[in-house]
C-alpha cells in the first residue's frame, strides 16, 4: 500500500498551527488533542483503580481483617471494577481510536470533531461523581461492579443513585464515541481505501464502535430500572411485584457479555497490526481475521447466559449459552493461529511492543482457555463465583486487553512524540510486569479451583500462602508501572529521534507522513494504489 | 479523483462541547442528590443543581446549533459532511432503539418467564406453594404475588384515538417533506403545523391518560410489574416524542426562516426520521403494553 500526498499548499496559515494554552485542550476539535486526552485519562484512572486494587491485595495479605472494615472492601472492589473497565480500558482504546483511525484512513479528522471533544470531556464529570460518591454518608457503590438486583435496589445505600447517573453518562459519553469512529470509518476513508484493504485495527474498532452502540443504551434501562426499583416504588426486580431479580442478570448481561468483546476486539487489531511489523511479513489470513472478528461479534448476542448458570435456567437455555459459548473459540483460535501464522519464518526482532504483543498471544490464550472451562455449565457449578473466575477476566483483561494498549502505547509514542522511547528502559517494564503479572493471577487459579470465594475481605486459612504471593504479586505489578510512567515522560520531553517510518517493516499510512505526526493531516485525501 | 474532492469541514475550536459536559456534570450529579433528597423529603441543593444543568444544557444547545447552522448556511458543509450527519443521526436512532429494547425485553420476559414461575411454572412448584400460594398468573397483572390490586388501562377508546393521531402525524409529516422537496413552500409549512399540532394533541391526551391512570383505575407506577412497564414505556416514549416536537418545532420556525432546499435539508430529514422511529416505538408499545 502506498499513498501519494497532494495540495498542502492551501490553507498554509492554519497547517500545524497549534492553539496554545488551557483552551487549547477544552475546546479543541483536533483528533490527535482528543486522543492524547483520553490516553492520558485513562492512565491516570488506571492508577486510581489499581491503586484500589492495592488495597483489596493488602487486605488480603493475611487472613482475618487487616486494614479495612468489609463494606470499604467492597466499595473498593466495586469501584476498582467500574474503574477499570469504563475509565481505563475503554477510555483507552477510544484515544488509539481517536489517534490511529483517522491517520489510518487517510481522513482529515473525525467525522464529528465537536462531539468528539463532548464525548472526552463528560468521562472526567463522570468519574468525579463516582469519586465523590465514596465519600458520601454510607459510602460509594459497594454491590459489585455488576451491581445485582437486589444488591443494589433493596440493600444499596444512598450513593445508588449517583451510580445511576454517572454510569448514564459514561454510556452517553461511549455512544456518541462509537458513533463518531463508525461514521468516520464510512464515510471518511480515502480513495481507494476499501474494504478489505482497511488495517485490522480500523476493523475491529468498527465492529467494536457497532457493538457499543447496540448494548450501551441496555446498560442505561438496566441502571435506570435499578433507580426506579430503589427509589420509585417499581418492582422489575422484586418478585413480590410480579418481577424477577434474574431479570435484571439477563439485561445486565445482555449488555455485559458484548462488553467484554468491545473491550478485547480493539485489541485483536492492535495485536493485528504489531505482529506483522515485527515479523517483517504480512499478516497471515487478512479476510479471516475480519469474519472471525465479526463472528465474535455476532456470537456476542448470544451468550450472555453463560454468567448465570447457577442462578437457574431450563436445561435447554443452558445448553444453548454452553454451545454459543464454546463456539467462540473458534474464531479465536482461528485468531491465534492466524498471529502464529503470521511470525512462522519471519525475520523476527523483539522490541517492548512486540514482546508485549507475545506476551498477549500467550497470556490471553490461557485467559481465553479458563474461559472455555467456565463455559461448561456443570463444570462452572464449581467455578462460579470463586478466584478463579477472577482469574480467569484478568488473564483477558490484564494480559490482554491492558497488555496490548501498552503494546499499542510503546509502537505507536514515537508517531506520537517524535522521539524513540528507552528502549532499555521498556524492557526493563516488560519483564517486570510479566513476571509480576503471573505472580499476581496465576495462583488465583489454584485458590478459585480450592473453593476460595470472591469479593470476601476474609478467607479460610489453608489459602494464607497462596494469597501473600498474591499480593506480593500484585505490589511488585503496580509497582512495574510506575516505570512505565517515567518511560512515557522520558519519552515526550526528548529522545532519539524518530523516521517516519520508525520501525522496519512497519506499513500503513500513518507510518507515512513524518514523526511526529503533524497536527493536521490528509486535509485532502491521500490516494491509495 | 481530486478535482472533483470538495475539503472535508473541520470546525475550528468550539467551547460548546465542554459547556454541554458541565452541563451534564450539573443534571447527573443533581439528579442524583435530588433523588436521594426527594425520597427522604429533606432540603438540599440536588433540585436547584439539576436545573442549572438544564439552564446550561439549554444554552449549550442554541450556541452549538447556531454555529452550525451558521456554517451549513454559509456552505461550508460539502455532500460528504451531509454523508456524516446521516449515518450519525441513524447510527443515534439504532441506539434509542436498543434503549426501548431493553424495556421491552423486561416486559417480554416478565409476562412470559416471571410470572409463570411465579405462579409454579417449570420446576418451582414449590416457590409457589410456600412463598406465593395463591397466587395467580395474569396479564395484565391485576393482583401482585404481594397483593397489591389495580385495573388495567383498556386498549381501546383514548389509547386507540392517541395511535391514530401519531400515525397521521407521521403521514402529515411525510407529505410536508414532499412539499419540501418539490419546493411547494406553503404546502411545507402547513403540513408541519398539522404535524406539531397533533404531536402537541397526543402529549396531552397522554397527561389525561395519566390523570386518569392514577386517579380512577389505581394505576400507579408502583403497582406492580404491569404498571412498572406501562409507565416506564409509554413515559420514556412520551419524552421522546416531546424531545421530538421540540426538534420539529425549531425546524418549523427554521422553515419560516426560508432555510431548506430541496436538495440541501438535513436538519429536516433528521427530525423527521426521529419522529418516524417514534412513531414506530409507539405502535410496538400499543401492540405490547395495551393490546396483547
Amino acid at each position: 500500500m502506498s499513498a501519494v500526498v497532494t495540495d498542502h499548499d492551501h490553507d498554509h496559515e492554519h497547517h500545524d498551527h497549534k492553539p496554545s494554552g488551557i483552551k487549547r485542550w477544552f475546546y479543541t476539535t483536533n483528533h490527535k488533542d482528543i486522543g492524547t486526552m483520553y490516553l492520558v485519562f485513562a492512565l491516570i484512572m488506571f492508577f486510581i483503580g489499581g491503586a484500589m486494587a492495592m488495597v483489596i491485595r493488602a487486605e488480603l495479605f493475611q487472613p482475618g481483617m487487616q486494614f479495612v472494615e468489609p463494606n470499604f472492601f467492597n466499595q473498593m472492589t466495586t469501584v476498582h471494577g467500574l474503574i477499570m473497565v469504563f475509565g481505563a480500558v475503554m477510555p483507552a482504546f477510544t484515544g488509539l481510536a481517536n489517534w490511529m483511525i483517522p491517520m489510518m484512513i487517510g481522513a482529515p479528522d473525525m467525522a464529528l470533531p465537536r462531539m468528539n471533544n463532548w464525548s472526552f470531556w463528560i468521562l472526567p464529570f463522570a468519574f468525579l461523581i463516582l469519586l465523590i460518591s465514596l465519600f458520601m454518608p454510607g459510602g460509594g457503590p459497594s454491590f459489585g461492579w455488576t451491581f445485582y438486583a437486589p444488591l443494589s435496589t433493596t440493600y444499596s445505600g444512598d450513593s445508588t443513585a449517583l451510580f445511576v447517573f454517572s454510569v448514564h453518562i459514561m454510556g452517553i459519553s461511549s455512544i456518541m464515541g462509537a458513533i463518531n469512529v463508525i461514521v468516520t470509518i464510512f464515510n471518511l476513508r480515502a480513495p481507494g481505501m476499501t474494504w478489505m484493504k482497511m488495517p485490522l485495527f480500523v476493523w475491529t474498532w468498527l465492529i467494536t464502535a457497532f457493538l457499543l452502540i447496540m448494548v450501551m443504551p441496555v446498560l442505561a434501562g438496566a441502571v435506570t430500572m435499578v433507580l426506579t426499583d430503589k427509589y420509585f416504588g417499581t418492582s422489575f426486580f422484586d418478585a413480590a411485584g410480579g418481577g424477577d431479580p434474574v431479570l435484571f442478570q439477563h439485561i445486565f448481561w445482555f449488555f455485559g457479555h458484548p462488553e467484554v468483546y468491545i473491550m478485547i476486539l480493539p485489541a485483536f487489531g492492535i495485536v493485528s497490526s504489531i505482529v506483522p511489523t515485527f515479523a517483517r511479513k504480512p499478516l497471515f489470513g487478512y479476510a479471516s481475521m475480519v469474519y472471525a472478528t465479526s463472528s465474535i461479534a455476532l456470537l456476542s448476542f448470544l451468550v450472555w447466559a453463560h454468567h448465570m448458570f447457577t442462578t437457574g435456567m431450563p436445561v435447554a437455555g443452558a445448553l444453548f449459552f454452553m454451545y454459543c459459548t464454546m463456539l467462540i473459540a473458534v474464531p479465536t483460535g482461528v485468531k491465534v493461529f492466524n498471529w502464529v501464522a503470521t511470525m512462522w519464518r519471519g525475520a523476527m526482532t523483539f522490541e517492548v511492543p512486540m514482546m508485549f504483543a507475545l506476551a498477549f498471544i500467550v497470556l490471553f490464550t490461557i485467559g481465553g482457555f479458563s474461559g472455555l472451562m467456565l463455559a461448561i455449565t456443570p463444570a462452572d457449578f464449581q467455578y462460579h463465583d470463586t478466584y478463579f473466575v477472577v482469574a480467569h477476566f484478568h488473564y483477558v483483561l490484564v494480559t490482554g486487553a491492558v497488555f496490548s494498549i501498552i503494546a499499542a502505547a510503546y509502537y505507536w509514542l514515537p508517531k506520537w512524540t517524535g522521539h524513540m522511547y528507552d528502549e532499555k528502559l521498556g524492557q526493563w517494564h516488560f519483564w517486570c510486569s510479566l513476571i509480576s503479572v503471573n505472580l499476581l493471577f496465576f495462583p488465583m487459579h489454584f485458590v478459585g479451583l480450592a473453593g476460595m470465594p470472591r469479593r470476601i475481605p476474609d478467607y479460610a486459612l489453608q489459602f494464607a500462602d497462596f494469597n501473600a504471593f498474591i499480593s506480593i504479586g500484585g505490589f511488585l505489578f503496580g509497582a512495574s508501572q510506575l516505570i512505565f510512567v517515567w518511560l512515557l515522560v522520558k519519552c515526550a520531553r526528548g529522545g532519539e529521534k524518530a523516521t517516519a517510518q520508525v520501525w522496519e517493516g512497519a506499513e500503513g499510512l500513518e507510518w507515512e507522513v513524518p514523526s511526529p505526526a503533524p497536527y493536521h493531516t490528509f486535509e485532502t485525501p491521500p490516494v491509495i494504489k | 479523483m481530486n478535482k472533483t474532492y470538495e475539503k472535508y469541514y473541520v470546525p475550528a475550536q468550539s467551547p460548546w462541547p465542554i459547556v454541554g459536559a458541565v452541563a451534564l456534570f450539573l443534571i447527573a450529579f443533581g439528579a442524583g442528590n435530588y433523588v436521594n433528597e426527594v425520597t427522604k423529603q429533606q432540603p438540599g441543593f440536588g433540585g436547584y443543581m439539576l436545573a442549572a444543568g438544564f439552564v446550561v444544557l439549554i444554552f449549550m444547545l442554541f450556541g452549538w446549533f447556531k454555529n452550525v447552522i451558521d456554517e451549513s448556511m454559509s456552505g461550508l458543509y460539502s455532500a460528504q459532511m451531509d454523508r456524516s450527519f446521516r449515518q450519525g443521526m441513524s447510527w443515534f436512532i439504532l441506539s434509542e432503539v436498543m434503549f426501548f429494547m431493553a424495556f421491552f425485553g423486561a416486559l417480554f420476559y416478565g409476562r412470559v418467564i416471571a410470572l409463570n414461575w411465579l405462579s409454579g411454572g417449570s420446576n418451582n412448584a414449590m416457590t409457589f406453594e410456600i412463598l406465593w400460594p395463591g397466587f395467580e398468573a395474569m396479564w395484565p397483572l391485576l393482583k401482585t404475588p404481594g397483593g397489591i390490586e389495580t385495573q388495567a388501562m383498556p386498549a381501546t377508546g383514548l389509547p386507540l384515538i392517541n395511535t391514530a393521531i401519531l400515525v397521521i402525524s407521521s403521514i402529515t409529516l411525510h407529505f410536508a417533506h414532499t412539499g419540501l422537496e418539490q419546493n411547494k413552500r406553503s404546502q411545507l409549512k402547513l403540513m408541519l403545523l398539522v404535524t406539531l399540532l397533533l404531536g402537541a394533541t397526543f402529549l396531552s391526551l397522554q397527561v389525561y391518560e395519566y390523570i386518569h391512570a392514577y386517579r380512577d383505575l389505581g394505576l400507579t407506577l408502583a403497582s406492580g410489574f404491569y404498571g412498572n412497564t406501562f409507565f416506564l414505556l409509554t413515559g420514556f416514549h412520551g419524552m421522546h416524542v416531546t424531545l421530538g416536537a421540540i426538534i420539529l418545532l425549531f425546524v418549523f420556525f427554521r422553515v419560516l426562516k426560508g432555510h431548506f432546499t430541496p436538495e440541501k435539508h438535513f436538519a429536516f430529514q433528521a427530525a423527521a426520521w426521529y419522529w418516524h422511529f417514534v412513531d414506530v416505538v409507539w405502535l410496538c408499545l400499543y401492540v405490547f403494553v395495551y393490546v396483547i
